[in-house]
């Protein structure tokens, strides 16, 4: 008897909104929480926009400890850790049956830079100066700590990891989760993503690759995925943290299930570390894969989650590869970007985009690409531009593309589906 | 269920450069812990470590792989060349999508990273290198190595501190279940710079001990903490009957694999780690009487060896298996740590002997049979790994002859 | 301000710090006029690239004009221009 993973608890902190239902009504709005940086004196960079969570530990539950030696990308895992359990209803009586998946693409950054500044006298000491006293360094050099974090929060002993496959790692952590809870090593994961890379370092390295939009005096409107006049994509933060289980295992506590995570795959472009070839082909393969496990049909898709990052390169890469993998079936779905509202999250955005796919399965609401005003030809789907749609969601497709050539895609169905 | 088996091994290691050398050291007993010499670590606390020495990447790998890449990179890189050649494979021969890489990582590459927080503090933002986005990042040696070899199936990168390497192996082993034709696995890792010795001195389980000899004494009386190490091991992983059919030199089974988290400390609830002992057993359907080695983490902790000790004790009996730790003689390579001891448990398998712990010697309290000075001989035929990481992460991992 | 030219030996001497080299990375003045993509530098290794050219001599270029400079020959016109205009 196979067993099928489903998602019963959903926590949401994003740009624009803290929780799931601010995060929803963002999104279904259509607005956009991109602006200027005001985490840190940004005047120096090419790219000095972004979507900033408005986070405040403190008044959201964490203590004065918690907000002084956890990175703020564990913080958001916590808290949003804590409105995906209260969301499920899950209370853990098996702590073994219980693993912690989180996925973070460049973990607790924004404290280990912050660290090294003070270490090295901003850069004038080399080797840097050892503090006996900084205790907490440790936690931010290795990110498995945000699984430990989660874990002791919600007293779960099973199994626990980071993934990190960098701007993949929401999809892939939630596909690591699901497959722990297939085999039957557990019955319930923790598991979702969490970045909070904006932080000089993030900006200069994709200032010097000029991947970020350089749109500082428009930055409402400067995350445009699929549109001609996008100049690539405006960084982001946030999480989301999800609580999955075994279908049985949900149903008879009576849980509220909002989809089950049917099929999923990731696949390598072996091409280049940043650089996207424009076909598509990787990803139409993990798109394959994961509609094969999840034993859909392309033409069962009724909505397609994009990366949409909003860079030249992938956008068209993107556009290739759900043409590849769907055919004709890919002019008649609706693609949406929701990057164009809450920037790019990098390792966290895939779990935020899953979200979204969910939330449009249960309101039968698809979100829009917002900024969208200028077709680019070499992207001629139906990418939902700047309102959203009522549509009837069953089944969704969502992708994401990152960094070392990863593609990864994932297929959410309602829960109820049988099996052909 | 499917077989997975390990056909070929790269092995990058403070005692050796590729496994042939790694052994020989490792059998002879060789300590590879040294005063550092990679950056001027004299003012610190602590100033041992495992360095790999003699490795001049510029012997292995093409020239333009160089400016955008960590030393941990080009270890890795340089790892798995060896281990391709090692199983007689090359990935970019099979057909697409067939082979896959996962790695364990746990700081990325830190010493690049360091370097390029000196430019933008030191120098100004346009001084940070244009490799910078993905050179740091913990993803780095899965793609730099997916690309090098042309390998398009499935990757993944984990992080579970010190555990993560059991964890990437037993990944890839889903990846060979579900289809994958080979897999590469493993973790090769380096923080050795001086922004990142500080973060190593900030765990507080870093000896502070000078001499080589005296700095990580695992299960002893007088254990004072462990010395970090570099490098690591990556495996290439098939299932077995293609394996067979093109007539592969099979170094043993992937056979089980269970990992598990401790509670927080306070909350009065045990270690979990006799679990993962056990849940790796029942993977591998192995009874704990057929097991013939147990490669310890060796915290080196005085109350974390007996937390591992009494672990072992209870799954095994007390004295009942040997034990032993050959990083005594590396330092601890985090997630590169578990990839070498199964490097080093095949080799085991393989030539039926089982190398030693150095330095140490076992608290009798501990009930251990630790294999101390000099390699015992005896017959392997299954192995089990015990590896535990900062933050509570513990993962065990059978191993055992084909 | 600077009256020194920018030579193909300047540029090549840069590329190698920026992107690396197997063995001799002359580039024959027969490939003056061939693209960087086919020498084998990548979009990335010619953003590091100039960002070197920017520090080491002190001008900006801007980036659709360094992106346009598809090859040495480009390259070197479009930096000695700068270097006549600082």
């Amino acid at each position: 008897m196979t067993r099928r993973v489903v998602i019963t608890g959903i926590g949401v902190i994003a740009p624009g909104g803290i929780g799931t239902q601010a995060f929803w009504n963002l999104l279904t709005e259509g607005r956009t929480a991109t602006r200027p940086i005001s985490l840190f004196d940004a005047s120096v960079f090419r790219s000095r926009i972004a979507a900033e969570v408005d986070f405040h530990p403190e008044e959201h539950g964490l203590t004065a400890q918690q907000a002084r030696t956890m990175d703020r990308a564990a913080q958001f895992a916590v808290v949003a850790t804590r409105e995906a359990m209260a969301d499920s209803g899950l209370t853990i009586d098996r702590p073994d049956r219980v693993s912690v998946v989180v996925g973070s693409a460049v973990g607790a950054s924004t404290s280990l830079e912050n660290q090294y500044r003070l270490s090295s006298d901003d850069g004038q000491l080399d080797p840097v100066r050892y503090d006996p006293a900084v205790t907490d360094l440790y936690r931010h050099f290795v990110p498995s700590s945000f699984a430990t974090d989660v874990a002791w929060e919600v007293g779960a002993e099973g199994p626990a990891t980071v993934v990190s496959t960098g701007c993949t790692s929401g999809l892939d952590s939630v596909g690591y989760a699901a497959d722990l809870v297939r085999e039957g090593i557990v019955d319930a994961v923790v598991v979702g993503s969490t970045d909070a890379p904006l932080t000089p370092i993030t900006s200069a390295c994709f200032d010097a690759i000029k991947a970020t939009s350089p749109r500082n005096d428009t930055p409402a409107t400067a995350s445009r995925p699929f549109d001609r006049t996008r100049n690539g994509f405006v960084l982001g933060e946030g999480c989301a943290m999800f609580v999955i289980e075994e279908r049985e295992h949900a149903r008879a506590r009576g849980a509220r299930i909002y989809g089950e995570l049917a099929g999923y795959a990731t696949r390598s472009n072996a091409y280049h570390m940043t650089g996207l070839r424009a076909d598509g082909h990787e990803m139409a393969e993990a798109i394959r894969v994961a509609l094969h496990e999840a034993r859909v049909n392309p033409d069962d898709i009724d909505y397609i989650n994009a990366h949409g990052s909003g860079t030249k390169q992938n956008d068209r890469h993107e556009t290739a590869a759900f043409k590849k993998a769907l055919g004709s079936h890919a002019y008649r779905t609706p693609v949406s970007s929701i990057k164009s509202m809450i920037g790019h999250s990098l390792g966290a955005i895939g779990s935020i985009e899953i979200a979204a796919c969910l939330l449009a399965m249960r309101d039968n609401i698809v979100p829009p690409t917002a900024n969208l005003t200028e077709p680019d030809p070499e992207c001629d789907l139906d990418y939902v531009p700047i309102t959203a749609r009522e549509h009837r969601v069953d089944t969704v497709l969502t992708v994401g593309s990152g960094f070392g050539g990863f593609q990864s895609a994932m297929v959410l169905t309602t829960a109820d589906r049988r099996l052909p | 269920m499917t077989t997975t088996v390990v056909t070929g091994l790269g092995v990058i290691a403070p005692t050796g450069l590729g496994v042939d050398d790694y052994w020989k050291a490792t059998l002879e007993g060789r300590n590879g812990i040294a005063p550092i010499t990679k950056f001027d670590a004299s003012g610190y606390p602590s100033s041992l470590a495992g360095q790999v020495v003699g490795f001049h990447a510029a012997d292995h790998l093409p020239g333009r792989l160089l400016p955008q890449t960590d030393h941990m990179t080009r270890m890795a890189l340089a790892a798995a060349q060896w281990a391709w050649d090692d199983a007689g494979l090359d990935p970019a021969q099979l057909p697409e999508f067939s082979a896959g890489v996962v790695t364990a990582s746990s700081s990325g590459g830190y010493e690049f990273g360091e370097r390029e927080l000196r430019n933008l503090w030191a120098k100004g933002a346009s001084y940070v290198s244009a490799y910078q986005s993905f050179a740091w990042f913990y993803a780095v040696n899965t793609g730099q190595i997916s690309i090098r070899h042309q390998m398009r199936g499935p990757t993944g990168v984990l992080v579970s501190d010190q555990a993560g390497g059991a964890d990437a192996i037993a990944h890839a082993r889903r990846q060979i279940r579900k289809g994958a034709r080979v897999m590469l696995a493993g973790g090769v890792d380096s923080s050795l710079c001086s922004w990142g010795w500080i973060a190593h001195l900030a765990s507080g389980r870093v000896s502070t001990a000078d001499d080589p000899r005296r700095a990580y004494l695992p299960f002893s009386a007088d254990a004072r903490g462990h010395v970090p190490g570099e490098g690591g091991a990556l495996l290439v992983l098939e299932e077995e009957t293609a394996a067979r059919a093109r007539g592969a030199r099979i170094y043993g089974v992937v056979a089980g694999h269970a990992a598990t988290l401790d509670p927080p400390p306070g909350s009065g609830r045990p270690s979990t780690l006799e679990a993962a002992l056990r849940g790796a057993l029942a993977d591998a359907d192995v009874h704990p009487d057929e097991v013939d080695v147990v490669f310890c983490d060796g915290a080196a902790i005085p109350e974390l060896d007996r937390i591992e000790a009494a672990a072992i004790n209870a799954v095994f009996g007390e004295g009942a298996v040997p034990v032993t730790v050959p990083k005594t003689m590396t330092g601890r390579l985090f997630s590169g740590a578990v990839a070498l001891d199964a490097a080093a448990a095949l080799l085991s398998i393989r030539d039926g002997v089982i190398p030693p712990t150095i330095n140490a010697t076992a608290a009798p309290d501990l009930g251990l049979d630790l294999v101390t000075e000099t390699p015992r001989s005896l017959p392997v035929r299954i192995a089990l790994i015990v590896a535990r990481g900062i933050g509570g992460f513990n993962s065990a991992l059978v191993l055992r002859a084909a | 301000m600077s009256t020194t030219e920018f030579t193909l030996a300047d540029l090549c001497r840069i590329l190698t710090e920026a992107a690396g080299a197997d063995g001799s990375t002359a580039i024959s003045d027969d490939a003056l006029d061939t693209e960087f993509e086919e020498l084998g530098y990548d979009s990335l290794a010619l953003m590091e690239t100039g960002a070197r050219i920017e520090r080491a001599y002190g001008i900006r270029i801007a980036e659709e004009d360094l992106a346009a400079a598809l090859t040495p020959r480009a390259l070197i016109d479009l930096v000695n221009r700068m270097t006549a205009a600082a």
